[in-house]
């Protein structure tokens, strides 16, 4: 990240002309640049190269996003470990990778390949491969939320319910949210998708892209670990 | 380095109401500006409900109210002065003042500053509309704990409104110290480098790390909670094989960064101060930046001071933390005094309650760090002495900072000084009645007068104090009359203030009070964390 170094107070060729030059815009000549409604309007908010601001804004806003679904992994290990055994007595037998979950997992690893694809093709000016990557990337991430959906109706007509004890709980608390997520992930790309076809973004101009697809990635990975701690991570037995 | 004022040369919009422009603004400024607004009606409604304390314990027996609205009382105290007054009335003067002193037109996502802003009064509403449904307002202490606060002893709504409501707030906060980073990282003007910022700004940095790190912590415990009282979720239940003090770790996970975002910006403030109306720069300006960073990283590692009675954490780990954080603090302490040392000093109203700061932190922060050894602790836990000490670092503190930035950035904000006459009237009235309320209860603290009672014996021995705290609070009122009509008069008739009325180091000063949208038509050069000092010393320095 360039912009945290420390720089000597004038660095030629690190700001860009019309930056060090808004020293020279006055009331006067605002007259010239009707367009720019700011004095400062030729000051451009990320001119100190590196990272964009949405960008950095989205990855600071991953960070807060982390710590919350920390605090829920938290809560998880903390009464598992308070819990004499793992599952508890009368839940050993609902959580398992077939044939449900593991292929929701690896739809939405795939649907994750598909964003970058879609970032990489935008990153060459290929409109109608990112259009079409990004759509396929939205659609798988509808196909997990219908898979999730079945797979709490399976559960809970099963008797794993929210109100069940300590494992419904955590169960439904972590999927759940992070069920939520995706469905705002989806509806980010969804947004992302409808502006790709109306040919707003380009090479230069696809901030919003590479940021919802960081937030895509984000939601990809907090699965990854939330399926490997829920659905493979294997219990502990009585007494043990 | 005078500036021109750019009005005349503005381009006109069409001309909307001032209401629509300030409910729809995403001035940097506007929003700071409603920020210090919209805490300051919490500050008065928080103050209100402390009143209500202090009146019901002025005497042993019960006269005003009954027990569980008291519970009320001091729950929505705590809350309203916590979440609603003191984190966004320093929010708001990041807000204000952060763009302007790193030579920024705006921050860098005007429209989530917004929003940051508008879940304030959102949260407001919601956790006072606590006190209008069936079983009144959030009642089992700010900190919530279960199973106190679970649905089997607290099934009103208040509660989960109090839940809600902390979510937005948290919320705002998350949102605004994403902009408030992604601004200091990107948006500074040329020359302004890292080690050049202002400390205020270093101060926002650091707190917005914290907020951003703490925060989501809190709201995943309280998602929790809301899911336990309302959906019959087991998390803080051990019958249903949750873990009770589970709520305590993360709530003070939260809790204990959360007084260092309640303190760090304030000390941003005197940091700003001091060196202005002593003439001097700061003393140690890179060694006060590495103790504020000190304090954010060991801020995370001393929650569990909060819980030593639990019996449930590692007592020497968070003992030896809690010892060990207040080095970075006493490091800021010499910084403040060795600035004032042989200084010019002026006795502005802002170096007045500068001052204030100064003292009453000091004892806030040793009468503190005795908490640290686990026996003084064990003794005093839950005791009026923790209520002495809270109130010291955060009235004592951030109130006295938050008085002295008001009186510094007034002048900035509306063109026009407050009187300073009536300021110090309000000091002093403020400073007397502080230390009246707030002294007695470390001695009914070690007198073994609990916190969060209602009522008590009269044979206790704890009645005259408590009257005398009481008088004290209701001085603290008084003295709030004063800066009420202080800045009604000020905002018609106060002097006019100019670009710079107190020869001030930093950027905002380099441009009109109250700044034009974008703030600068240009800016002075930057070569060091005083440039508005070395352009007014500039010739005569032979630059």
């Amino acid at each position: 990240m360039r912009g945290t170094a420390p720089q000597p107070a004038t660095e030629p060729g690190d700001h860009p002309d019309e930056v060090r030059g808004h020293d020279d815009v006055t009331a006067e000549s605002q007259a010239l640049t009707p367009v720019e409604h700011s004095p400062v309007g030729a000051l451009a908010h990320d001119a100190r190269g590196g990272l964009s601001n949405p960008v950095m804004g989205m990855l600071l806003f991953l960070v807060s996003e982390v710590m919350f679904f920390a605090g829920l992994f938290a809560a998880y290990f903390s009464v598992r470990a308070a819990a004499p055994q793992w599952p508890p007595a009368d839940f050993g037998d609902y959580l398992h990778v077939f044939p449900l979950a593991g292929p929701a997992t690896a739809i939405l690893v795939l649907s994750s390949f598909t964003c970058q694809l879609a970032v990489w093709s935008i990153r060459r000016d290929d409109r109608n491969g990112f259009v079409r990557n990004l759509a396929v990337t939205v659609v798988l991430g509808v196909v997990f939320l219908v898979i999730q959906g079945s797979d709490y109706i399976m559960l809970w007509s099963e008797g794993l319910t929210l109100d069940s004890g300590i494992y419904g709980s955590t169960f439904y608390t972590m999927t759940g949210f992070h069920g939520a997520h995706v469905l705002g992930g989806v509806i980010m790309l969804g947004v992302v998708l409808y502006r790709g076809m109306l040919g707003q973004f380009s090479a230069r101009h696809h901030d919003a892209v590479e940021a919802a697809s960081l937030y895509w990635h984000f939601v990809d990975v907090v699965w990854i670990a939330l399926f490997t701690t829920l659905y493979i991570l294997p219990g502990t037995p009585a007494g043990g | 380095m005078a500036t021109t004022a750019l009005d005349h040369a503005a381009p006109r919009y069409r001309s909307r109401s001032a209401l629509y422009d300030w409910l729809t603004t995403t001035d940097h400024k506007k929003i700071g500006i409603m920020y210090v607004i919209n805490s300051f009606i919490f500050f008065f409604i928080g103050g209100l409900l402390a009143l209500g304390v202090r009146a019901e314990l002025a005497q042993p027996g019960m006269q005003f109210v009954d027990e569980a609205t008291y519970n009320q009382l001091f729950t929505m105290h705590a809350s309203a002065m916590l979440f609603l007054f003191v984190i966004p009335m320093l929010a708001g003067f990041g807000n204000y003042i952060v763009p302007l002193q790193i030579g920024a037109p705006d921050m860098a996502f005007p429209r989530i500053n917004a929003l940051s802003f508008w879940l304030l009064p959102l949260g407001g509403i919601l956790i006072c509309s606590g006190f209008l449904v069936g079983g009144g307002a959030a009642q089992s202490g700010w900190t919530e704990y279960p199973p106190l606060a679970g649905a089997a002893y607290n099934p009103g709504a208040g509660t989960d409104l109090w839940l809600m409501a902390v979510a937005l707030i948290g919320t705002s906060s998350i949102l605004g110290a994403v902009n408030f980073i992604t601004t200091i990282f990107k948006m500074r003007a040329p020359g302004m480098t890292l080690f050049r910022m202002p400390i205020m700004v270093w101060t926002m940095l650091v707190t917005s790390v914290l907020v951003l790190l703490a925060t989501p912590v809190l709201t995943s415990g309280l998602m929790m909670l809301f899911i336990d009282r309302n959906y019959g979720g087991g998390f803080f239940d051990p019958a249903a094989g949750g873990v009770a003090v589970l709520w305590q770790n993360i709530f003070w996970f939260y809790s204990h960064p959360a007084v260092y975002i309640m303190i760090l910006p304030a000390m941003g403030i005197i940091s700003e101060i001091l060196p202005v109306f002593s003439r001097k720069p700061l003393f140690g300006y890179k060694a006060f930046i590495f103790a504020t960073a000190a304090i954010g990283a060991l801020g995370f590692s001393v929650w569990a001071h909060h819980m030593f009675t639990t019996g449930q954490v590692f007592l020497p780990f968070f003992s030896l933390m809690t010892f060990l954080i207040a080095v970075p603090t006493g490091v800021k302490m010499f910084n403040w005094i060795a600035t004032l040392f042989r200084g010019q000093l002026t006795f502005s109203t802002p170096l007045i309650y500068a001052l204030g700061f100064l003292t009453m932190f000091l004892i806030g922060g040793i009468n503190g760090a005795f908490h640290a050894a686990v026996p003084v602790d064990f003794a005093l836990h839950d005791t009026y002495y923790v209520v002495a000490h809270i109130h010291y670092v955060l009235f004592g503190g951030s109130v006295f900072a938050v008085f002295a930035g008001i009186f510094y950035w007034f002048p900035k904000m509306t063109g026009r000084m407050l009187n300073e006459t009536l300021g110090k009237v309000q000091f002093v009235l403020l400073f007397i009645g502080f230390n009246l309320t707030f002294f007695p209860m470390h001695q009914l603290g070690l007198s073994g007068m609990p916190r969060r009672i209602a009522d008590y014996s009269s044979s206790a021995g704890w009645s005259d104090l408590n009257l005398v705290a009481t008088i004290g609070g209701f001085v603290i009122a008084i003295g709030l009359l004063p800066f009420l009509f202080n800045v009604v008069i000020s905002l018609r008739n106060g002097k006019l203030a100019g670009d710079d009325p107190w020869e001030a180091n930093t950027l905002e000063w380099a441009t009109a009070s109250p700044p034009p949208a974008y703030n600068f038509d240009r800016l002075p050069d930057i070569r060091s964390e005083r440039p508005v000092f070395d352009a007014r010393h500039g010739a005569a320095a032979g630059h």
